[in-house]
C-alpha cells in the first residue's frame, strides 16, 4: 500500500496483539502474519509479553478451577488497552464467552470487573479489521484456487459472518470456491479429538473428502488448530490440498 | 425361566449400565448400514427444517418467547403445579405424583389393574420410556401395545429407540419389512404375505396390525407435551393419528407427565405450536393434535388420570444454569443438527434422551455416579450447532462445558478418598501452573523447539505420538514443531523499537 502513514485506516491505533499459546508454540507464521498486515494498514501493534494462553483447554475440559490462572494472565498482560486482537476464533471466543463464567467462578470480584472490562475488548482479527478498521479490501494478492472451512467458533461463539468471504473475495487473484457442507463440524474439539478419537476421526475423514472434492489448493480458516485436525487427514491421504490460515493469506502481497 | 412374555422382549441390561459414550460409540461406528441410515436421514430432515424455519420473518422472536415461557415455568414451578391440579381435578380428573420412576411405574400399574384389564395401548411417550414403565407393565402380567409407527417398529424389533421422535431412525424400509414379516404375526394380525418395503404398504400392514389393538384395548397410556395450568388441559401432538385413537376409545386414559410440562395458560400454545412442528418433523402445521381437559360425559374416556413425575428433575431444577435443559419440548433438533449424533446415532448415549439433549440432561436427572452419565457432557465437539437451532434457546453448548465442570468435580472430590487418583486432575493442575506465568509457558516453549529441531533432522512430520496423542496421529500427519517461537521472533525483530 502506498498510502501515507497518517492516510492508512489505523493510524493512531494500537493494537495488542494476542498470539495465543498454541499459535505462539505451534504456528508462528500466523501471529507473525496478523503483525504484517496490522502494521501494513497503520496500527501499532505491541506484545504483552505475560500472556500465555486462553485457559479453554481447562475450561472445555471441565477444570474450571485450574482455567482460573489464564483468566488472571490474561487480564494482567492485556488491561489497559483499548483493543485486543487474535488470530483465533476458538481463544477470542474462550475469552468473550468464558472469562466472565471463569472469574465469577473463582469469587475475586476484583477479578469480575477487570474480566468484564478486558473481555469484551478482544477481537478475531477479521472483526477488527471488517469493523475498527473499516477495510475489506487489504491490498493482498495470492494467486490460487482456495476454499473456506467456517470454523464452529468462529461462526457460532464469535460469530464472524461473512467477514472472512469478504475479506477473501477483495484478495487480488484469488479464486474462492464453496466448501460442501461447510458449517458441519470437523470433529476436532480440543480434548474431543483424543477422549473420542473415534468419532473425532470420522468426522475429519469427512471434512477432508469435502476439501478434496473441491479441487482447492488451500484449505483456509480462522483457527489453526482445525486445520491442523483437517489438514493432518489431509496429508495422511497424500491430498494436495495445504491447510492456511486467513490472515497469512491476506498477508501476501504481490511480489511477496 | 421360561415365563412366556406378553410382549416382545428388549434387549438384555439395563440403560444405566452402557458403556461410557466413546466405547459405545465405537461400537456403533462399526455398524455400516446404520451409519448410511443416519447420514441420509439427518441430512433430510436437517435440509426440510432449515426451508421451514427460513420462511418464518419472526423465527428469532418466537424463539425467544418459547425459551422465556419456560423459564418463568421453572422459576414458579410449584405455583403452576398446583394450579394444573386444581384445574385437572375441577375437570374430573384424577392427579397423582411420582417421585421416581419405581412409584410412577406403581401406580399405573394399580390403576391398570383396578380396571381389570391385561393390555394397554401406547401413545408415543418420552417420559414412559423413560420410566421404562412398558417392562414394568409387562412383569405384572400386562402388555403394552407401541402404536407410534416407529415406536412399534423398535418393539416388534426388540430394539431400543435411538432418536426422540424418530426412534427408528437406525433402520432403513427393508429392514422394517424383514422385523415386520418375523414378528407381527407372534403379536396379533400379521402382516400380507408378500410384504414389499413400500413405506405406503408397510404403513398399511401397520395400520392393519393395529386395528385390532384399537378397537380392542379398554385402557390407554400416553404421556403430554403440554401440560396447560389455567384450563387444566393436557396436549399431544403427534403426525400419525394413532394417539388420537388412543386418546378418544378407550375407557381409561392414564397420562404420564414430567413436571417440566406445564405451561402456564392455554395462550401459550400459540408460540409453542408454532415452535415444535417446524422444529420437529419441519411442518408448518402439527397434523394431530389431541387436547383434553379431564373427563367430559359421553365424549371420550370417562376415568382420566394424570401422573405427574419428578424423577430426578427437581435436581436440575435446583442448579440456576442446569436447569436450562428442563426447557426442552423435545423436538430433537439438536440431536439431527449434530455431527456426533449423525455419526453414532441414539443407542451410543445410554439413555432414552439422546443426542446433545441427552448429553446435558441425564447427568442431571440420573446424576453422574454412572459411568455413561460421566461421559456423556464430552460426547461433543462444543461446535454448537445444537445451540443455534433449539426452539426454546438452551444454552447447550454452554451446558456441556458447564456439566463437565460437575463431571470434574465430582472426580476431585473422589481423588481425596478411596478412589484410585485419576491422571487428568494432575496434568489438568500442571497445565494451569504453566499457564500462569509466560516464563514457565516459555521454559515449556524450549522443550517443543528442541524436538521440533531434533525431528527435523529425520522427517518433515510426526509419524507416531505417545498415549494419549497416539489417538490423534494414528490417523493423522502432524507437522514438526517449528524451531523459533513467535516470542522469539517478536524479541528478534520487534523488542527492541518496542524499547525506543
Ligand atoms: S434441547 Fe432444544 S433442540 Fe434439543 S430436543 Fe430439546 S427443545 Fe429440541
Amino acid at each position: 500500500m502506498t498510502a501515507s502513514p497518517q492516510g492508512r485506516p489505523g493510524h493512531g491505533l494500537t493494537v495488542a496483539l494476542f498470539a495465543t499459546c498454541i499459535n505462539d508454540t505451534m504456528f508462528p507464521g500466523t501471529p507473525r502474519a496478523t503483525v504484517e498486515v496490522l502494521e501494513r494498514l497503520g496500527c501499532t501493534v505491541v506484545f504483552p509479553r505475560e500472556q500465555t494462553c486462553c485457559g479453554q483447554i481447562f475450561t472445555n475440559t471441565g477444570y474450571f478451577d485450574e482455567a482460573v490462572p489464564s483468566v488472571r494472565t490474561y487480564v494482567k498482560a492485556f488491561g489497559g488497552y483499548d483493543y485486543i486482537v487474535g488470530p483465533s476464533g476458538s481463544c477470542v471466543g474462550a475469552v468473550r464467552d468464558q472469562h466472565p463464567i471463569l472469574a465469577q467462578r473463582s469469587g475475586d470480584a476484583g477479578l469480575q470487573r477487570e474480566v468484564a472490562q478486558v473481555a469484551p475488548r478482544t477481537l478475531d482479527v477479521s472483526e477488527f479489521i471488517v469493523d475498527v478498521l473499516g477495510v475489506t479490501d487489504v491490498g493482498a494478492y495470492f494467486p490460487h484456487r482456495v476454499t473456506y472451512h467456517p470454523t464452529c467458533h468462529s461462526l457460532r461463539v464469535v460469530k464472524v459472518g461473512d467477514r472472512p468471504y469478504t475479506l477473501l473475495s477483495k484478495v487480488r487473484g484469488l479464486e474462492l470456491v464453496e466448501l460442501p457442507d461447510a458449517r458441519q463440524c470437523c470433529g476436532f474439539g480440543g480434548t474431543f479429538s483424543l477422549k473420542n478419537a473415534d468419532v473425532s476421526v470420522a468426522m475429519a475423514a469427512d471434512k477432508a473428502r469435502n476439501v478434496a472434492s473441491t479441487g482447492a489448493e488451500y484449505l483456509v480458516a480462522g483457527d489453526n488448530s482445525c486445520l491442523m485436525n483437517i489438514g493432518g487427514v489431509l496429508s495422511r491421504q497424500n491430498a494436495a490440498v495445504k491447510p492456511i490460515h486467513l490472515i497469512e493469506i491476506l498477508a501476501h502481497t504481490e511480489g511477496n | 425361566m421360561t415365563t412366556e412374555r406378553l410382549t416382545p422382549a428388549p434387549p438384555p441390561g439395563e440403560l444405566i449400565d452402557s458403556p461410557r459414550f466413546p466405547v459405545a460409540a465405537r461400537r456403533e461406528l462399526g455398524n455400516a448400514q446404520q451409519r448410511r441410515n443416519l447420514h441420509h436421514a439427518t441430512r433430510t430432515i436437517r435440509d426440510k427444517r432449515a426451508q421451514a424455519v427460513g420462511e418464518m420473518d419472526n423465527w428469532q422472536e418466537l424463539r425467544a418467547a418459547g425459551g422465556a415461557i419456560k423459564s418463568r415455568v421453572l422459576r414458579h414451578l410449584p405455583e403452576y403445579l398446583e394450579q394444573l391440579e386444581a384445574s385437572l381435578t375441577r375437570n374430573g380428573a384424577t392427579v397423582h405424583w411420582a417421585g421416581d420412576a419405581a412409584e410412577a411405574n406403581r401406580i399405573v400399574i394399580d390403576l391398570v389393574q383396578q380396571t381389570g384389564s391385561t393390555e394397554v395401548v401406547k401413545v408415543k411417550s418420552m417420559a414412559t420410556q423413560e420410566i421404562e414403565l412398558n417392562e414394568a407393565l409387562e412383569e405384572s402380567g400386562i402388555a403394552a401395545w407401541e402404536t407410534d409407527l416407529a415406536e412399534l417398529i423398535v418393539q416388534l424389533g426388540h430394539d431400543r429407540p435411538s432418536h426422540i421422535l424418530v426412534p427408528a431412525i437406525h433402520r432403513n424400509r427393508s429392514e422394517v419389512r424383514d422385523i415386520f414379516l418375523a414378528e407381527m404375526g407372534n403379536y396379533g394380525t400379521p402382516p400380507p404375505p408378500g410384504l414389499d418395503d413400500d413405506p405406503v404398504n408397510l404403513a398399511d400392514a401397520a395400520r392393519g396390525h393395529l386395528r385390532e389393538k384399537f378397537l380392542r384395548a379398554r385402557v390407554a397410556v400416553s404421556g403430554a407435551n403440554f401440560a396447560i395450568a389455567d384450563t387444566g388441559s393436557l396436549v399431544v401432538v403427534e403426525s400419525e393419528g394413532n394417539g388420537r385413537m388412543c386418546l378418544t376409545l378407550p375407557e381409561t386414559l392414564i397420562s404420564v407427565v414430567g413436571i417440566e410440562k406445564v405451561l402456564p395458560s392455554f395462550e401459550d400454545l400459540e408460540v409453542f405450536m408454532q415452535l415444535l412442528p417446524r422444529s420437529s418433523t419441519a411442518e408448518r402445521m402439527n397434523p394431530y393434535t389431541s387436547i383434553w381437559s379431564g373427563a367430559s360425559e359421553g365424549d371420550g374416556p370417562q376415568n382420566v388420570h394424570v401422573v405427574l413425575i419428578d424423577n430426578g428433575r427437581t435436581k436440575a431444577l435446583a442448579d440456576p444454569q442446569g436447569r436450562t435443559a428442563l426447557r426442552c419440548i423435545r423436538c430433537s433438533a439438536c440431536l439431527n443438527i449434530c455431527p456426533v449424533f449423525e455419526k453414532v446415532g441414539g443407542h451410543a448415549y445410554g439413555s432414552v434422551y439422546p443426542g446433545p439433549i441427552g448429553a446435558i440432561l441425564n447427568p442431571q436427572i440420573r446424576g453422574t455416579d454412572s459411568a455413561v452419565d460421566r461421559s456423556l457432557p464430552f460426547a461433543s465437539t462444543l461446535c454448537g450447532a445444537c445451540t443455534e437451532v433449539c426452539p426454546v434457546m438452551i444454552p447447550i453448548a454452554d451446558l456441556l462445558v458447564h456439566m463437565r465442570s460437575k463431571v470434574v468435580d465430582a472426580k476431585k472430590a473422589e481423588n481425596t478418598g478411596v478412589h484410585l487418583p485419576h491422571a487428568e486432575p494432575a496434568m489438568m493442575k500442571a497445565g494451569a501452573w504453566v499457564m500462569a506465568d509466560h516464563r514457565r509457558l516459555e521454559a515449556a516453549q524450549l522443550a517443543t523447539k528442541t524436538s521440533g529441531k531434533v525431528l527435523g533432522h529425520f522427517t518433515d512430520h510426526i509419524g507416531a505420538l505417545p498415549w494419549p496423542l497416539s489417538k490423534w496421529a494414528n490417523a493423522r500427519d502432524t507437522a514438526n514443531p517449528p524451531t523459533q517461537t513467535f516470542r522469539d521472533w517478536w524479541k528478534a525483530n520487534r523488542a527492541q523499537e518496542e524499547q525506543k
